[in-house]
């Protein structure tokens, strides 16, 4: 060949006309927005940032965020796991609606969340009122922003080990059960760690997830500093008091962990493809 | 004689084949061993029924019995409110200018990247992933920060021609494209990568120009994909708050929508008219719910299942 072609040659028109829209359009929304969070986090000098990220309400707002958003993503591997294992395995009335319901959170907008969940968690609420006598305040606390979080992580886990499951060769399961091995064994032993890429992939979503969430976790969090305020309400917070630097630095902070946490992704993917076969 | 048992060696006393006949007889508690026993399947479909309803039924049922709690007189006094009307219209406009914008998007993006082969394919759709892992608030600050009045575009644009984009329409938009950016493009982009370029390749030897292939052809080949992404795009387009709460500026009547009326209704203490608007929101996440999963069952094969989630 005497040229070389950016792309493999094709009869199908349109890809200078795709292709460019995609990356005009892509570099507009996406890109150029991003790329303007690390320019505005570099103007500030490097005494300036440290200051914001070493600032006790920073450092605090960190921990809870990155703590109870791990915390909510654990809980929602062991549900996640639960309700898809019981989604794929078994039949019984109910289990369409049920598997359509788990998509619920991706649904319905995070603010009516928000003030739904505190409506039932608050002391007076349908599940708070239950605890409010054994001196355990559920809303307005971290505990809150855990439930929130678990709310809205909920579908990822499922939604990432379900199609695993479905796919999962019983005869494997079979071979195990012939070997002598009792069910629990197979289940631990044989099927768990074909699922952990997907569980992995499913806890980083989730995790990630939560980290940003802002709309579910600001009604039911109590927002007090330093005890129930997440880091994206210190962005807002920041942004209020037109203090754009120390929220884009803050920003930059945040993206930059989605970042690694994308990498992540990516890595097990990488890692379950050449390890299993499969994604 | 066929029958296995009847080879087990002589040695083994009758009763210890007792496996075989307990198999034959009465149902047995385990029912075979490659599942569990009922008592465990039914602990754990009991455990799973109350998670789900503890987690996201009831605060789906709250919504609607906060809202109809003091009556129905108060709960449609709401849609008479002002404000919440002006919320409904902008929350209407926003969505019909992002969801096309994000349509065509889509189309072109999974155009580009399932039809033909080229270095940075697979960056390119991580790319447009990115959007996901971006907190809402975040994706609002970054147009703060780049069309502000005090940034650079942002100023030029107010001086020269008037034009607002933060806390104005605009940038409400902007934030909800942003947001849902990426739902079309990842719905179409697994799918027409395993439908291949045969069909078009025949299209167009058989004469069709490229606007005849994808009309008649590829069209046709994801329309219920491309149903599938439109309806999540819109359901997270009416419902986004972080990203519009950011730069909205929370102008009564002007640039706040649905979510952001339900916040300042609840932050108000009207807590009724607050919830009446959020069952609006949770009527239409129960209808993208029903339609999805009737898209997922119906056309399970034209939607491929690669694309689920989010």
């Amino acid at each position: 060949m005497a040229v070389t072609h950016f792309r493999a040659p094709s009869i199908i028109p349109g890809f200078g006309l795709t292709f460019g829209f995609t990356l005009f359009y892509l570099s507009i929304i996406v890109i150029v927005p991003v790329i303007g969070i690390y320019i505005h986090t570099f103007q500030l000098d490097w005494a300036a940032f440290e200051r914001i990220v070493t600032g006790a309400r920073f450092q605090a707002a960190l921990r809870l965020s990155f703590g109870t958003s791990a915390l909510a993503a654990l809980v929602n591997v062991v549900i996640g796991v639960l309700v898809a294992w019981v989604l794929t395995r078994y039949s019984f009335p109910g289990r369409r609606v049920l598997d359509a319901i788990v998509d619920l959170p991706f649904a319905l907008p995070t603010a009516v969340a928000g003030i739904s969940l505190t409506a039932i968690y608050a002391p007076t609420g349908l599940i708070g009122q239950l605890f409010a006598p054994l001196g355990i305040r559920i809303a307005y606390t971290p505990l809150g922003i855990l439930i929130a979080l678990i709310f809205i992580g909920l579908p990822f886990v499922v939604r990432t080990v379900q199609p695993v499951l479905q796919d999962f060769d019983r005869e494997v399961e079979e071979a195990s059960a012939t070997l002598g091995a009792s069910r629990l064994t197979t289940i631990v032993r044989v099927l768990l760690p074909n699922l952990v890429p997907a569980i992995l992939t499913g806890f980083a979503l989730a995790f990630s997830r939560a980290v940003g969430e802002y709309g579910s976790v600001i009604f039911i969090a109590g927002n007090l500093p330093r005890q129930t305020e997440i880091l994206p309400l210190l962005i807002v917070f920041r942004l209020e008091e037109y203090n754009y630097p120390a929220a884009a630095a803050i920003a930059a902070v945040m993206m930059t962990a989605s970042f690694v946490i994308l990498l992540l992704i990516n890595l097990i993917q990488a890692w379950s493809r050449r390890r299993f076969g499969r994604v | 004689m066929s029958d296995p048992a009847a080879r087990i060696p002589a040695k083994h006393p009758p009763a210890r084949r007792l496996p075989a006949t307990r198999s034959a007889a009465a149902p047995s508690p385990r029912i075979s061993p490659t599942t569990e026993t009922r008592a465990v399947q039914y602990a754990l479909i009991a455990v799973v029924v109350a998670i789900l309803s503890l987690f996201l039924l009831v605060p789906l049922a709250t919504v609607f019995t906060q809202a109809l709690r003091s009556g129905l007189g108060d709960y449609l006094a709401t849609f008479r409110n002002p404000e919440a009307l002006a919320a409904i219209r902008l929350t209407l406009l926003v969505a019909a200018i992002a969801v096309p914008c994000n349509l065509i998007f889509g189309i072109a993006a999974a155009w580009a990247i399932a039809k033909y082969r080229f270095p940075g394919r697979t960056l390119l759709v991580s790319l447009i992933d990115l959007p996901f892992s971006i907190s809402p608030v975040v994706a609002g600050l970054v147009y703060i920060l780049l069309l502000g009045s005090n940034s650079l575009i942002g100023g030029f644009l107010l001086e020269n021609f008037g034009i607002r984009i933060i806390f104005a329409v605009p940038g409400i938009v902007l934030a909800t494209i942003l947001v849902t950016f990426p739902f079309i493009a990842r719905e179409l982009i697994p799918l027409m990568e395993d439908q291949g370029t045969g069909d078009e390749e025949a299209a167009l030897s058989l004469g069709a120009n490229g606007w005849q292939t994808f009309l008649f052809v590829t069209l046709p080949n994801v329309k219920w994909a491309l149903l599938y992404g439109v309806l999540l795009c819109n359901a997270r387009a009416m419902g986004e708050f972080g990203a519009v709460a950011v730069l909205s500026g929370k102008l009564r009547g002007q640039t706040v929508t649905m979510p952001l009326q339900v916040e300042l209704f609840y932050n108000e203490y009207a807590s009724v008219a607050a919830f009446s608007l959020a069952s609006l929101l949770a009527g239409l996440a129960l209808v993208t719910l029903i339609v999805k999963s009737w898209l997922e069952w119906r056309y399970a094969d034209q939607i491929a299942a690669t694309g689920r989630g989010h």
